[in-house]
């Protein structure tokens, strides 16, 4: 068969058939001329742009967050044949579920009672009415979890009522668990969607029952974690080392590895009823992201469930993991194992061989608020320099107990923390005062690529690379992952940009 | 290899799975599925399509800004668009639907970006209409090489009273920036379709005619419904540009505002998505006597009737032109297919999609040997069915707005060889083992369109019909 060389968008446009027409084309867009636009790029990188740029009011450009509903549908998936049910327009559905389609390449179900213009004047009762018997009967979940989105909370729609009218209607069996959460758009962030539903999933499954005498388990919330596939088995096979005796509430991990055997599972893995019951009487909570369970959650599990909440642990990194095992260690009282000390020993092996790369290397970095503060944290014990720390998704008192962790650190006192801020915010910090290197999401390739800055892909979400998200990067087999991906793409960078001379065989 | 379904067997597959819907939801669902009869001229009342999705029965629609936003403003790329709202929806659709552009992010090209005016509680109880006025006053200072604003509404806009409206026309004064308000509020209508309308009304009513165009010939046309998905308008552009014609502006992959405003002295309005752009094509037809007609540019042999109908508007030049365009591709082409036709040949298809796609690409898998036995589409209207049930063959499954449920069903039932849909189908077909592409974004690959499209889509349904992967989904030890 003869070779077809066939050109994709890649190389098609290359040709030079495409730049002539290109060029065709030009005569009519009005576009400005390439030194106009030159000229324009290197002022939006000046230093006059940045005091403009950081001073907007109104304006958010590119920000680093999404809406709590997002939040909430993540941490419903984690329960037990729970089917997410988000009350309000359907367009929000949609996308929810595409854009957890493209960071975990796997399937995401969620329904819509897709709510229209004669909802917004009657409210959404109907729908919820009708939207519930049909979700049950369709998909046969054992539990049903209700969110919000801002079209139902504008018009005050009252979860509880249409729940319970739903229930009296018949839509679904009289004792069916329906949790639900209401989750504004336009409070707070995802994190405050899954604290809120993580809160409702707890409190609605648990209704009725009464904490018994305390048992020697401990129970683990994941958070909104992009790594959940990776972090949750891993967070598992850490306990079981310790022969700790745990339950994993909103355990995600399963339903978002499922796989391709010709069999599609609508349902797999999560949290039972029966555990999450039963989780009232483990002796301690940890939430692995503190800033998914900040308020709601910590409340209901310190008040309510009056259990001692370990949020302020992230086990990321040498000196978070350590924490985390000598915390659980202290509520537990089993020790920790000498394979978890091997462990620690071969990360830090790890650090040791990569750290001449890292030392001294000033980065910036954006994402939610606890992965932000436990990646600045490694790549300080990999002796990295945090120049531009960005949250947008941040508040004003993280932003002050970070800036002050931060001073008094040797490592981190060049650090500038920017609470609130957005991309493009950070666009001009990096142009006016540059850094080695970026971590962040996908948000942040053109940036990088437009100050030459190389991007370590750490947080969420990841639509361009594959697979990443099934690596741990908690413990210390997570300090290994996070520190190949940021070593080798440092290297990857150095290979690019390197002369004759230095294009090195051994580094 | 599977086979095409007969009728009968389609009307019971229908029965079987709407079995577990409660009896109105049935009601309902049936008149939205229907098995092809090719004699009929129309689907009339057979098949409803553009109503409301039932609530629960996990649709794959999108919403009205997601079709403003999303599809007709959002390729636009010398104006800044703005998602009015909270945070979310601007965030989801923020460089997800591969509309390639020239020009620099940020500089003179502003698609690849989320700018939003983020409201927090306080906006919704005060109003966003101040914030608003802001917001266009700091666009204008970040982005001195925008051309123009769109302001695209989400939810809460229309529900708490903002007038956005009047700050739109007072901020178009005062910046001196075409500034255009959009009531694409995602409860409106039913699915995206009616914020292609709402989108097409806007440009009717703030930028069409608004500049003249610098010279004109009597060979100018103007590309609509094409949104340079992965290139797709480019490699169609050339096509028209080698037959002599001048394409004055692409609606709306890789547009620019110019290219908009001006369209209204060209000559033939050339219409490939008919779904989302029909609306200005008639404006432009009554208001300035632009005739327009449907064009199909996926495979050599719809591209071949296209060209042929196209130059058919015009003289004798570009009709000779033409003929040589379609000579001048023949070879290649012939031996594209016979490269892939063997590989291919007999294959079923089952497709969901939305605007043009499902009845569009019927051809180009022609070409290839396959069969579309079942399609749908998200958004459709009656005219879209009436313009589909001619080119599927009998007995073709036809499923609008079709549920998850239904979509796993049915192909669990026809068992194709090939599924083409979105990113929210795709990882679940392919757990079950069907080979997929995503039809929408060309799954990151294309262009589709065009002679040089169609050679990427031959390589890219090779790649998935006859990827080792789906052959290996059962343990040997299972087979054996």
């Amino acid at each position: 068969m003869k070779e077809l060389n066939i050109a994709d968008h890649n190389t098609l446009f290359k040709r030079e058939e495409y730049q002539t027409s290109r060029q065709k084309k030009k005569a009519f867009e009005n576009c400005a001329s390439a030194e106009e636009v030159q000229k324009t790029a290197e002022y939006t990188r000046s230093a006059e742009y940045k005091e403009k740029n950081m001073k907007r009011e109104a304006l958010t450009i590119n920000p680093s967050k999404a809406c709590q509903p997002l939040g909430a549908i993540l941490a419903a998936v984690g329960f037990d044949g729970c089917l997410p049910y988000v009350h309000g327009s359907q367009g929000c559905t949609a996308y929810f579920r595409s854009h957890f389609n493209r960071h975990f390449k796997e399937p995401f179900a969620a329904v819509s009672d897709s709510m229209t213009e004669d909802s917004a004047v009657f409210g959404g009762q109907k729908n919820m009415i009708a939207g519930l018997k049909n979700a049950h009967d369709i998909y046969k979940p054992k539990m049903i979890a209700v969110s919000t989105t801002c079209m139902a909370e504008v018009i005050g729609d009252d979860l509880n009522a249409f729940i319970k009218n739903s229930r009296k209607e018949g839509s679904v069996p009289e004792r069916f668990p329906i949790p639900f959460a209401h989750t504004p758009s336009f409070v707070g962030s995802h994190v405050t969607g899954y604290d809120n539903m993580m809160r409702g999933m707890l409190f609605h499954l648990t209704h009725g029952t009464f904490k018994v005498a305390e048992t020697e388990k401990i129970n683990i919330i994941p958070g909104f974690d992009g790594y959940t596939v990776g972090n949750i088995a891993e967070i598992k096979r850490i306990l079981d080392l310790m022969d700790v005796k745990y339950i994993v509430l909103g355990d995600n991990s399963d339903i978002l590895n499922t796989p391709m055997d010709g069999e599609f599972r609508l349902y797999s893995g999560g949290t039972t009823i029966e555990q999450t019951k039963e989780a009232m009487s483990s002796k301690a909570t940890f939430s692995l992201l503190g800033d998914s369970t900040y308020k709601a959650t910590a409340e209901l599990l310190k008040n309510d469930w009056m259990q001692t909440y370990v949020g302020d642990v992230v086990p990321l990194g040498v000196s978070g993991t350590d924490k985390f095992l000598m915390k659980v260690s202290e509520i537990t009282g089993k020790p920790i194992p000498k394979e978890l000390e091997k462990e620690r020993g071969q990360a830090l092996d790890a650090i040791a061989d990569s750290n001449y790369y890292l030392h001294g290397k000033k980065f910036a970095i954006y994402g939610d608020p606890s992965y932000v503060e436990a990646i600045t944290d490694f790549l300080m014990e990999c002796g990295a320099e945090p120049k531009h720390v960005v949250s947008t998704n941040g508040t004003k008192r993280w932003g002050k107990e970070l800036t002050k962790k931060l001073a008094g650190l040797e490592f981190g006192k060049k650090a500038t923390v920017h609470h609130g801020a957005d991309l493009w915010q950070l666009r001009s910090l990096m142009a006016t005062e540059p850094v080695d290197f970026l971590i962040g999401n996908t948000h942040g390739k053109i940036m990088a690529k437009e100050l030459n800055v190389p991007l370590v892909r750490i947080g969420f979400p990841i639509f361009d690379r594959h697979h990443l998200h099934r690596y741990p990067v908690f413990g210390y087999k997570g300090v290994v992952n996070l520190l190949q991906w940021t070593v080798n793409t440092l290297l990857e960078d150095l290979d690019r940009n390197a002369g004759e001379h230095n294009f090195d065989y051994v580094r | 290899m599977s086979t095409r379904m007969t009728k009968e067997a389609a009307e019971t597959a229908i029965k079987e799975v709407l079995s577990v819907y409660p009896a109105v939801s049935r009601e309902d669902r049936e008149k939205h599925l229907y098995v092809n009869d090719s004699s009929v001229e129309s689907v009339g009342s057979c098949l409803s399509a553009n109503r409301k999705s039932l609530p629960g029965v996990m649709t794959i629609r999108g919403c009205a800004y997601a079709g403003s936003k999303g599809v007709v403003w959002g390729p636009v790329k010398d104006m800044v668009h703005i998602s009015h709202g909270p945070v979310g929806c601007g965030q989801y659709s923020w460089g997800t639907r591969r509309n390639y552009a020239t020009g620099q992010t940020g500089v003179d090209n502003f698609i690849v970006m989320q700018i939003t005016s983020d409201f927090s509680e306080k906006d919704i109880v005060f109003g966003g209409d101040k914030k608003l006025e802001g917001l266009l006053r700091e666009i204008k200072e970040m982005f001195p090489l925008a051309k123009g604003i769109s302001i695209q509404s989400e939810c809460p806009v229309g529900l708490i009273g903002d007038d956005i409206e009047a700050v739109a026309k007072r901020m178009t004064a005062e910046l001196g920036l075409p500034i255009v308000p959009v009531r694409c509020e995602g409860f409106r209508g039913v699915s995206q379709s009616l914020g292609h309308h709402i989108a097409n009304d806007t440009v009717r009513d703030h930028v069409l005619g608004k500049t003249e165009p610098d010279t004109t010939t009597p060979y100018d046309v103007a590309i609509l419904g094409d949104y340079n998905i992965g290139g797709d308008a480019w490699a169609s552009r050339i096509i028209l540009e080698e037959m002599g014609l001048r394409v004055v502006a692409q609606w709306s992959g890789d547009a620019t505002i110019k290219e908009m405003q001006s369209s209204h002295k060209a000559k033939l309005n050339l219409l490939h998505c008919y779904r989302s752009m029909n609306y200005i094509a008639r404006h432009m037809e009554e208001k300035f006597g632009i005739p327009w007609m449907e064009y199909n540019f996926f495979g050599p042999s719809k591209i071949e009737d296209s060209v042929r109908a196209v130059a058919a508007k015009f003289d004798k030049k570009i009709q000779d032109n033409a003929e040589k365009v379609i000579a001048k591709h023949k070879e290649r082409m012939a031996e594209v297919v016979a490269a892939f036709k063997p590989r291919l040949e007999g294959k079923k298809v089952m497709l969901y999609v939305g605007g043009l796609r499902p009845r569009h690409v019927i051809g180009a898998f022609e070409d290839l040997g396959m069969e579309v036995v079942g399609l749908g589409y998200e958004f459709g209207h009656n005219d879209d069915y009436d313009r589909t049930i001619k080119e599927a063959g009998d007995a073709t499954l036809i499923y609008d707005d079709v549920t998850a449920y239904e979509l796993e069903e049915f192909t669990k039932r026809i068992k194709p060889d090939l599924v083409g849909s979105g990113v929210k189908e795709k990882y679940v077909l392919q757990k079950m083992g069907f080979p997929f592409r995503q039809m929408h974004s060309w799954d990151y690959s294309g262009p589709y369109h065009g002679y040089d499209g169609f050679e990427v889509f031959a390589r890219d349904m090779d790649m998935a019909v006859n990827a080792p992967v789906f052959k290996t989904t059962t343990p040997p030890w299972k087979t054996a």
